[in-house]
């Protein structure tokens, strides 16, 4: 399969969007979007089949051609399993992302637009196999959040959309200047920027224990790295309903997923050597993260906390460096995405309705809008980890993982990151009970109405990935961990030579 | 004589303009200023064409003035840059009474350019950076009635003429410890001597004069804001441009010999420049200040990628002043559209300006965001080759700290955008008519600043030009 198609369909939705007429944009977004979520299934299928096929490499579908021949800048793509999760995550996210914002009042085409060049960067980001082309895609992503944020977005909208953008252009400062470590200093001897040569070619130690923390540090903020977070409350909490779902459950994953393909895999000694640093942070993000959730009134800001919380399980799973830790991190990756953005449409949809995020002025939402009610619960219970959805089987994954670390700090991490599920159901099952039980509080909410069909069509689709991965996460499991087995060898490959 | 011709090409061009502009001068009865600005039009875009045929390498007047592909593609660029100048700024020129004056100063300021990228002799070089300045000061003065102006013209000449001085004392200081004023036999004899590195201490100072570099910066935002947006343009963009390549071209040959010297020079020059650029740019509330400092701040990324002194360093600030044309320009059209139509520059002023002119917004978006380098366009590209031709040399604090001032300089671009994109302005801007020559100017800014940076082949052959350097 050709992998390019991926970023060309957005952006020729996109350029399409750009000289189309107001009412049309919505629609030809859409369309793309579920073209796009075709391609990613098939991708999956051609992926299934091809990947066990004798003589398949680490990465399929590789396509490498030259773009600046002096600076051995190549335009290099190619999957592997972890990519393919990501793909299948972002093309849900987006499909939901447009539906959600089916009613956008003003500037349709502008918000079409960015939308689906916001989910160009997210797919090319996924797919590059050489840092040039990633960090082209990672900072691709960043300006479309940025006016998102600024234009549609409420609340103090320009103090969050100024804060995420400088506060992520610095995130790609920093991995812009690990990036030069790795393109100057390999073992290959000539620069270079491809992914696949620097990891079989290896960095010399010294190298990385420079490099390393630039890296890792850089794409941590995207992923709300501890103390690096403070953009995500704000940053959500302001963007209008499709920006908060794109932003919580794709553009986080961004850096999870660079901390994982360009800083663990690129440099093994030094994760190794920092690993503990990256527990104590994520340890802190988790606890933190959840306490803080606890205290907020605002339904945004308590998702955005939660996410903090959440994502802290994905930079401990990258930090245990165990393959079933790895594996969970990716799961946490893409349940966390799917997950928080329902959580996100949810928010969305009773604020169009009632006016207000504050839980204290919700109340028996359940008899009036039973739909989105349902929605919002089913969200909630795979953010604390039902059985059955998603969040379960990716913390479970994390944890099991993190337990094969018998050393003391990670154990003691292991087993904290485990007590904040108890924070976490405290403020869900407060916040739905609140919300959604119990008399009705104003009785304006009466005359509200459910879901449309648009948001009940996103609410179906995300429910469905969450209960795919969460009934049977084997799939999802065995199409992941090959590539996280890959990442932790090489560590292992270092610790065999020594 | 053919030799000649092929040598002199450009500047002949642009000579020969100068003698026809006389003409008319001297004939009683002058040109309306439509047809002088249509007849000039076809000149520029005569000329760029031009430019890129029957191109040779050689030298002439015992090795004073020398020509190759590299310096035939500078002047490529500066043609280029005056072209999109002139069409953007018709509107403005329209209402001008002095227009044969005010292209006789302008078209002898770029034969001294020329000039100067060609000069292969330090008597040449200080015989045309003179001819390049001293019209310029008379164009900073051409807004008449505006008292800005005036001033802007007096700052100009008085800091060239003290910038010159400087050089000049510098250029006496190498000619008495070499006994040569030509470039490549004073190459041979510079070896460090400490005699040598103050005549380069001093030398440098008058390029940092031209180039706005920090703590010679101080005459750029009185001078851009007070003179006509023409001038401001090319003096950003014109004159900035060239003095970079003569800057590069230099410092590579005849000064190569104290490359460690002037490379600690050039590194401390570049954190200072791009500090105060930026710290200042922050607080600028009038657009054209605004944009002076960003300029003092994008020459800081210049001088980084030049420090890397190879063939990277030169592709690359080859390739940066190309897309820093476009985009520079394409602020600069809005920015003078806006203030032709309604005298407005400050920032507060643009306020809104996006539901009423759609078009220019994204304009002034693309190309801030190109200054800012973000991708997808070209400015991305532009910067992150020097950093990369900066960090070859593998002075990773000095690419640190680039990097952190790249997020800074976003701050303030944001600042703008948000204004346009974001605030609902009380008084927000009309909807402007954009005449067609404008148009045109800004088709060719958005173009290049999104085409450039995908086109690797233009960089390669930058490349394969810089070679014969």
């Amino acid at each position: 399969m050709n992998l390019s198609l991926l970023i060309l369909l957005p952006a020729i939705t996109s350029l399409i969007i750009l000289f189309s007429g107001k009412e049309q944009a919505k629609r030809i977004a859409l369309g793309g979007a579920l073209i796009q979520l075709g391609l990613t299934i098939f991708l999956l299928m051609c992926f299934w089949a091809d990947s066990n096929l004798p003589g398949a490499t680490q990465f399929i579908y590789e396509y490498n051609a030259s773009w600046f021949p002096a600076l051995q800048i190549n335009y290099h793509v190619g999957v592997d399993g972890i990519s393919v999760a990501m793909i299948l995550l972002t093309a849900f996210v987006v499909f939901a992302g447009i539906l959600m914002s089916w009613k956008v009042d003003r500037m349709q085409k502008e918000f079409f637009f960015l939308l689906t060049i916001l989910g160009a960067g997210a797919y090319g980001f996924f797919i590059s196999l050489d840092l040039f082309l990633m960090f082209f895609f990672l900072e691709v992503a960043v300006i479309p959040k940025f006016m998102l944020i600024g234009i549609w977005g409420s609340g103090k909208k320009i103090y969050s959309a100024n804060k995420l953008a400088l506060m992520l252009m610095a995130g790609s400062a920093l991995v812009l200047i690990g990036m030069f470590g790795v393109y100057f200093l390999s073992n290959i001897g000539t620069a270079s920027f491809d992914l696949v040569q620097i990891s079989a070619n290896g960095i010399p130690k010294d190298v990385q224990l420079y490099f390393f923390p630039f890296l890792f540090v850089g794409f941590g903020v995207f992923t709300a790295l501890f103390p690096f977070h403070t953009w995500v409350p704000d940053g959500h909490s302001s963007a209008p309903t499709a920006a908060s779902m794109f932003l919580a459950g794709i553009s986080m994953k961004l850096g999870g997923y660079g901390c994982l393909r360009v800083a663990t895999y690129l440099m093994p000694e030094a994760a190794e050597h920092y690993s503990w640093i990256i527990i104590l942070l994520a340890t802190i993000a988790i606890i933190y993260g959840a306490f803080a959730t606890m205290m907020q009134t605002d339904l945004k800001y308590m998702n955005a906390y939660s996410s903090v919380s959440h994502c802290g399980f994905v930079l401990l799973g990258i930090g245990m460096l165990t393959p079933t830790a790895v594996t969970g991190a990716v799961l946490q990756m893409v349940s966390h995405g799917l997950m928080t953005a329902l959580f996100f449409a949810a928010i969305g949809m009773l604020y169009e309705r009632t006016h207000t995020r504050e839980v204290a002025k919700l109340g028996g939402l359940l008899k009036v809008m039973p739909f989105i009610s349902t929605v919002f619960f089913i969200a909630g219970l795979c953010s604390l980890g039902l059985p059955g959805l998603s969040g379960f089987v990716a913390e479970m994954t994390v944890f099991v993982g993190s337990w094969e670390r018998v050393e003391l700090l990670y154990r003691l991490a292991t087993i904290l990151a485990c007590m904040s599920i108890v924070v976490t159901a405290v403020y869900i099952l407060r916040a739905t009970g609140k919300a959604m039980m119990g008399p009705v509080l104003n009785p304006e909410f009466n005359k509200l109405k459910d879901a449309a069909w648009n948001e009940r069509l996103a609410g179906v689709v995300l429910i469905a990935g969450i209960l795919a991965m969460g009934v049977m996460p084997f799939w999802l499991k065995d199409l992941v961990s090959p590539g996280a087995l890959n990442i932790i060898e090489q560590i292992n490959g270092v610790a065999l030579l020594k | 004589m053919s030799e000649l011709f092929s040598l002199l090409k450009h500047e002949f061009c642009l000579i020969g303009m100068i003698v026809f502009l006389l003409l008319i001068k001297i004939r009683s009865k002058e040109w309306s200023g439509e047809s002088l600005i249509r007849m000039m039009n076809v000149f520029l875009v005569f000329n760029l064409i031009f430019g890129f045929f029957y191109n040779s390498t050689g030298e002439l007047f015992d090795s004073m003035f020398r020509n190759s592909g590299l310096i035939a593609f500078e002047k490529n660029i500066l043609n280029l840059a005056l072209l999109i100048i002139h069409l953007q700024s018709v509107a403005w020129m329209k209402g001008h009474k002095h227009l044969t004056e005010f292209y006789l100063l302008l078209l002898s300021s770029m034969t001294g350019m020329f000039f100067l990228l060609s000069s292969g002799n330090w008597l040449m070089f200080y015989l045309a950076l003179e001819l390049s300045t001293i019209p310029l000061a008379a164009l900073c003065n051409f807004d008449l009635e505006k008292k800005r102006s005036g001033e802007a013209a007096m700052k100009m000449i008085m800091s060239s003429g003290f910038s010159s001085c400087i050089l000049l004392f510098g250029l006496s200081l190498l000619y008495g410890s070499t006994g040569t004023i030509d470039f490549a036999e004073m190459a041979s004899a510079i070896e460090g001597t400490p005699l040598q590195i103050l005549a380069f201490i001093f030398v440098f100072t008058g390029f940092a004069f031209k180039l706005s570099v920090a703590p010679f910066h101080f005459w750029t935002a009185d001078v851009y804001e007070g003179s006509p947006f023409a001038i401001t343009a090319y003096l950003s963009v014109v004159s900035k441009g060239t003095v970079v390549f003569v800057l590069a071209s230099i410092f590579y040959t005849v000064f190569n010999g104290i490359s460690e010297i002037w490379y600690d020079v050039l590194v401390i020059s570049a954190v200072i420049t791009m500090t105060i650029g930026n710290l200042f740019a922050l607080r600028q509330n009038n657009m054209k200040r605004f944009l002076a400092f960003s300029s003092i701040a994008q020459v800081a990324y210049l001088l980084i990628g030049i420090s890397g002194s190879s063939d990277l360093g030169m592709s690359s600030s080859i390739y940066f002043v190309l897309i820093y044309v476009f985009s520079n320009l394409g602020a600069f059209a809005v920015v003078a559209h806006i203030s032709a139509h309604t005298g407005k520059e400050n920032i507060g002023d643009y306020n809104g300006l996006y539901k009423s002119n759609p078009g220019m917004s994204w304009l002034l978006g693309i190309s801030l965001f190109s200054l800012a380098g973000i991708p997808p366009t070209a400015g991305f590209f532009g910067k992150l080759f020097l950093l990369t031709a900066g960090a070859e040399v593998g002075n990773w604090p000095l690419i640190i700290f680039a990097a952190l001032n790249m997020v800074v300089s976003l701050y303030y671009y944001l600042r703008v955008i948000r204004a346009v994109f974001m605030e609902d302005g009380i008084q927000p801007l009309s909807k402007l008519d954009i005449g067609t020559s404008s148009k045109i100017a800004m088709l060719f800014c958005v173009s290049g600043i999104l085409l450039l940076g995908f086109t690797s082949g233009l960089y390669e052959y930058i490349l394969s030009l810089s070679y014969g350097l």
